[in-house]
């Protein structure tokens, strides 16, 4: 290290950033930058070195300030939040110049079954295939096997039932593929889930009230009752609770 | 029933299953899925699924089962409440299960139609280096515009309608999904014609040529080379037309043979 290690020209943070996603092909990460930020500052002196204190907040506000220069200065490219990660991108509008010149027409679209199979794992994660059979009421072993094939989907698990069946999850080419920030961005997500934990506590009260009821029952029918409900009981806990 | 597609070797597999069919029908008919009118549905049901046999697709055993619950489910219907075999939630709706079961599968093919939304979406969008989001061919049949089903239903009132003016077989003639496969090939991908589905049947006289040129089209779908389509919500005709696979594949001067994958020789 010594003054050839100097910068001549520092650019701002946003142009750094800017350059950044446009050299590469993976969604980048804040903490990706941030350390980006922070190994160049150890081989290079001023300006340049003082980045080691960068953190994410000053990433996330440079990224803002990138976003609204583009916005603001109408150049054809946005940066956009996909899957985990900043990619930049053509604004959507310029979308059909793109595609004739890349000679690219629509890319192949994924037939309703798979995207049915898809949305079932996307908002169910993780479950097992016989799960999104009982769903679709019809076997799903091929759909699944090629949302596997085409990276969409993965074995995220497997289950502690018998037979130890796997468990599948969506990928990160899923939120690639439709544009996703995160699985939360699905639309009713949020909903989706606390309808399943409303369902859940719904069923946990009717358990309770049962007991209830079989507590009552069993305190006329002497102790046969009472072992009944206890059985009962563990068994009905099983499925939710794995 | 298979001796009329007998060249035809590859049976085309329906990935859709049971449900599919019921919410279609339910659709179909603008009936409340709270309450089915079951008697309806269930003749509905098992007219599609003949249909389904006598085309020979390779459809999921659950339709056969699903047929045998609707049929129960109507004969408990026709009960008097009090007559009702003992179940277990007594004095339960027998199309209760069902609905919760529709009900709950409706949820997610909503979520896949914005799913899908997103996918169109992102037609339009380019990464550095020209990086675009695409996967590897999806398998099977790949409606998008209309549902198997909606084929299906036209083609049962194509048959019914063709029923009645008595169908002639004429025997020196000899029908095959291959010849079909050719001629609509060269009429609608080579020729750019479109052909709505009912103009295509309507000078058919043979019931063997009808099943032959059904089976063609779904086939052609299924190699992305014709593009089934109709008037969104609506259960009107359904016009047959090129492909945008098919245009580009044209564009790129791909031999005929090898879009078909050797298939003209079947």
């Amino acid at each position: 290290m010594g003054m050839h290690n100097q910068l001549e020209v520092i650019p701002e943070i946003k142009e750094i950033l800017c350059a950044m996603l446009f050299a590469t092909k993976e969604p980048l990460s804040v903490r990706q930058m941030v350390n980006v930020f922070k190994r160049t500052a150890e081989t290079y002196e001023g300006v340049a070195a003082s980045f080691i204190e960068m953190t994410v907040a000053d990433v996330e506000k440079a990224l803002e300030e990138l976003k609204s220069d583009l916005a603001e200065h109408r150049i054809g490219l946005e940066v956009v939040e996909i899957a985990g990660g900043y990619r930049l991108r053509n604004v959507t509008s310029a979308g059909p110049w793109l595609r004739e010149l890349l000679e690219k027409g629509k890319s192949a679209k994924l037939s309703k079954p798979a995207l049915e199979t898809l949305s079932i794992i996307a908002y169910r994660q993780p479950l097992q295939r016989s799960q999104i059979e009982s769903i679709r009421g019809v076997a799903a072993d091929s759909i699944v096997r090629n949302l596997l094939e085409m990276g969409l989907v993965k074995v995220v698990g497997r289950s502690d039932l018998p037979g130890k069946p796997w468990l599948y999850g969506t990928t990160q080419a899923f939120l690639e593929h439709f544009g996703l920030k995160s699985l939360d961005e699905l639309p009713g997500m949020a909903e989706m889930r606390r309808n399943l934990e409303q369902r859940e506590l719904e069923l946990k009260a009717r358990e309770g009230s049962l007991e209830e009821e079989d507590s009552e029952k069993a305190e006329g029918d002497g102790s046969d009752g009472q072992d009944e409900s206890s059985a009962g009981e563990a068994e009905e806990n099983d499925p939710h609770e794995s | 029933m298979t001796e009329e597609n007998e060249d035809y070797n590859v049976k085309l597999e329906v990935f859709e299953g049971p449900l599919d069919l019921l919410l279609f029908l339910i659709k179909k008919e603008e009936v409340d899925i709270y309450d089915i009118p079951i008697v309806r549905i269930c003749d509905q049901y098992n007219e599609h699924l003949n249909v389904m046999r006598m085309l020979d697709l390779n459809i999921a055993g659950e339709f056969m089962v699903m047929s045998a619950t609707l049929m129960l489910i109507k004969s408990r219907m026709l009960l008097p409440v009090e007559e009702r075999p003992e179940l277990e939630d007594d004095e339960e709706d027998p199309r209760l299960d069902l609905v919760r079961q529709l009900v709950e599968y409706k949820k997610f093919k909503d979520a896949a139609n914005t799913l899908e939304e997103m996918e169109e979406s992102q037609h339009n969008v380019f990464f550095p280096e020209g990086d675009h989001v695409a996967i590897g061919k999806d398998s099977g049949l790949a409606l998008r515009d209309v549902s198997i089903f909606d084929l299906l239903s036209s083609f049962s009132e194509i048959l019914k309608r063709a029923q009645d003016e008595e169908l002639t077989e004429i025997f020196s003639e000899k029908y095959t999904v291959a010849d079909k496969v050719d001629y609509l090939l060269n009429e609608i991908v080579r020729k750019g014609k479109k052909k709505s589905l009912h103009a295509l049947f309507k000078d058919m006289r043979s019931r063997s040529e009808m099943v032959c040129t059904f089976l063609a089209i779904l086939e052609l779908i299924r190699m992305r080379q014709v593009r089934a389509a109709q008037e969104p919500g609506e259960f009107t005709d359904i016009v047959l037309l090129k492909s945008e696979e098919a245009e580009e594949e044209l564009l790129e001067e791909k031999p005929m043979e090898e879009i078909l994958g050797g298939y003209g020789d079947a």
